[in-house]
């Protein structure tokens, strides 16, 4: 009987403010998308750092034939320059960050070059001797970078130490400059959504202060008059996060996996998979405004 | 009231006022002035007295929807000065209350509307089945269970309000004004059933401004002036100078 009778209430408070409802469950929507495209932009740059990150290298160039660099006034990198490099990287306290070292030599170098520059008209003038000879240093941790960095930078013969996880910064810059817009406007669509679902319970209480009222002569306890009320709410922002988590589910399939999947292949995406992972945090988050909103009107509005 | 040897410590007293004060946040005056009554158990008390006199406050106080300023209210053994408010709901649970206005919902039939009060108390649905079907034989409405309130006459629709009331037959009934918005003929009516109730063991307080009632009845007449008792009177009539 309880349940049915609860079940029947909302019902009634639903249909009675029809228009209220829904603009709850699209302020909730849209409100949810942001805050779901947000997460969503954290997970693409966590994909992108956990497929790329594990390519990528610290790269020790030294001193090729002339470079205007102080740590290259004695002109090429020598053989004892290279070992005491090589040492330097050798040494127990930085060993254990480092899980391998390559040696790229100034050929080898130049093979890479050609094949990467074959139909540059700039490139032909290029030969082996104008290369860098390098290590190239795979980091056990990719965010280590640093103890390499102070290890070998300002050496004699040490030209630069290049982290490749820099060329990623200004793409992850761009990606964490959307979140927070997304995050902001987010924050202010929450705002109204959590204004608006208290304006409806209060609509909805006042429209029911007759039978409230009469719960409570009869003694319903208090948790019994609000819950309709705090239910409804509930009901209407879980409707908003299911839009929501929907209306993401389509813009990963659509506009990701199929179109930017498709055209530009070498990046790894989020998935709809991802949107699954992220569906009942939306759904908490909608029931949390509703709660709060209920929470501030309810004890105002039907106190005992 | 008791069908064996009452215990000593037995409260008589279902309504004990001590001293009561109530003054509403912005009246100069009290509504309630230092006043002290014990209802019994089973008792049937007219509470009489002009237009703001208290009348109100009285069993508003009773339902513990005000608290005294001063004083204490006892209702039912609990101290309502002191029983917090999650408890309330239990203690209304034990006093049914009329009202002049009736205070019907009017999209729900005379049977759901009885079944109200019963649903919103968690009572299971065969308990409801019964229950409320017998009160509505009780209180005459057998048989017009599918109406709607505007359906009614007046008369009905207070019974109506007493079937809600009584149905979780409460030890209490208050009536405010039951018969103001009833011709003589309909609020005899009325009183013959609110006697009937109170012959079950249900302490019954009623607050009118019917003298014609009263003085018929011949109960228990309490009568407040400005927030004083100004009379307390066994088997009384509505006016003291009569």
């Amino acid at each position: 009987m309880r349940l049915q009778f609860i079940l029947s209430e909302i019902g009634i408070g639903l249909r009675r403010n029809l228009s209220m409802t829904i603009s709850v469950v699209l302020v909730t929507f849209v409100s949810l998308t942001f805050v779901g495209a947000a997460a969503l932009l954290q997970m693409q740059i966590g994909a992108m750092k956990d497929s790329w990150y594990d390519k990528v290298e610290v790269s020790v160039f030294l001193c090729p034939r002339d470079s205007q660099k102080p740590t290259c006034a004695g002109g090429e990198v020598t053989d004892d320059q290279k070992a005491a490099a090589k040492a330097a990287l050798d040494a127990p306290d930085v060993k254990p960050y480092i899980q391998t070292v390559y040696f790229e030599s100034k050929d080898e170098a130049f093979t890479a070059f050609q094949k990467q520059f074959k139909d540059q008209w700039w490139a032909a003038e290029t030969t082996a001797a104008d290369m860098n000879s390098s290590y190239r240093i795979k980091l056990s941790d990719p965010t280590k970078y640093q103890v390499v960095a102070d290890v070998l930078s300002g050496r004699q013969g040490v030209e630069e130490v290049q982290d490749q996880r820099r060329l990623f910064d200004s793409l992850f810059l761009v990606l964490n400059r959307a979140t927070l817009l997304s995050v902001g406007l987010a924050a202010v669509m929450l705002l109204a959504a959590v204004l608006l679902i208290t304006t409806t319970i209060r609509l909805s209480a006042m429209s029911r202060r007759r039978e409230t009222g009469i719960m409570r002569l009869v003694g319903a306890s208090n948790l019994f008059i609000q819950l309709p009320f705090m239910l409804e709410g509930a009901l209407a922002a879980t409707l908003g996060a299911g839009l929501a988590v929907g209306g993401i589910w389509l813009g990963v399939k659509y506009l990701v996996t199929d179109w930017l999947g498709s055209s530009i292949s070498w990046i790894p995406y989020v998935t709809t998979a991802d949107v699954w992972t992220i569906a009942p945090f939306l759904v908490v988050v909608a029931i949390g405004l509703a709660a709060v909103s209920s929470l501030v009107t309810l004890s105002r509005y039907t106190k005992v | 009231m008791c069908l064996i040897p009452c215990p000593r410590d037995w409260p008589r007293a279902v309504i004990r006022f001590e001293n009561v004060t109530k003054v509403y946040a912005r009246g100069a005056r009290p509504a309630l002035d230092q006043v002290s009554l014990e209802v019994e158990r089973g008792e049937f008390v007219f509470l009489v007295g002009a237009s703001g006199s208290g009348k109100s406050t009285f069993l508003r106080l009773v339902l513990r929807e005000e608290r005294p300023s001063a004083g204490k209210v006892f209702v039912a053994g609990k101290d309502l000065t002191t029983l917090s408010s999650w408890k309330v709901p239990h203690l209304r649970r034990q006093i049914g209350a009329v009202f002049q206005d009736f205070r019907l919902l009017p999209n729900k039939t005379v049977f759901e509307n009885v079944a109200f009060a019963l649903q919103v108390i968690g009572k299971p649905r065969h308990h409801i089945l019964t229950t409320v079907p017998d009160t509505l034989e009780m209180v005459g409405l057998a048989g017009k269970e599918k109406r709607r309130p505007h359906e009614l006459s007046g008369g009905e629709q207070q019974r109506v309000a007493i079937a809600r009331a009584f149905v979780n037959r409460p030890s209490i009934l208050l009536a405010d004004e039951p018969t103001g918005n009833l011709d003589p003929t309909t609020s005899l009516g009325i009183m013959r059933l609110l006697d009937r109730i109170n012959r079950t063991g249900t302490t019954v307080v009623m607050a009118t401004h019917d003298d014609e009632i009263v003085d018929q009845m011949r109960k228990r007449v309490i009568e407040l002036s400005s927030g004083e008792l100004v009379r307390d009177q066994s088997r009384g009539v509505y006016g003291s100078a009569r």
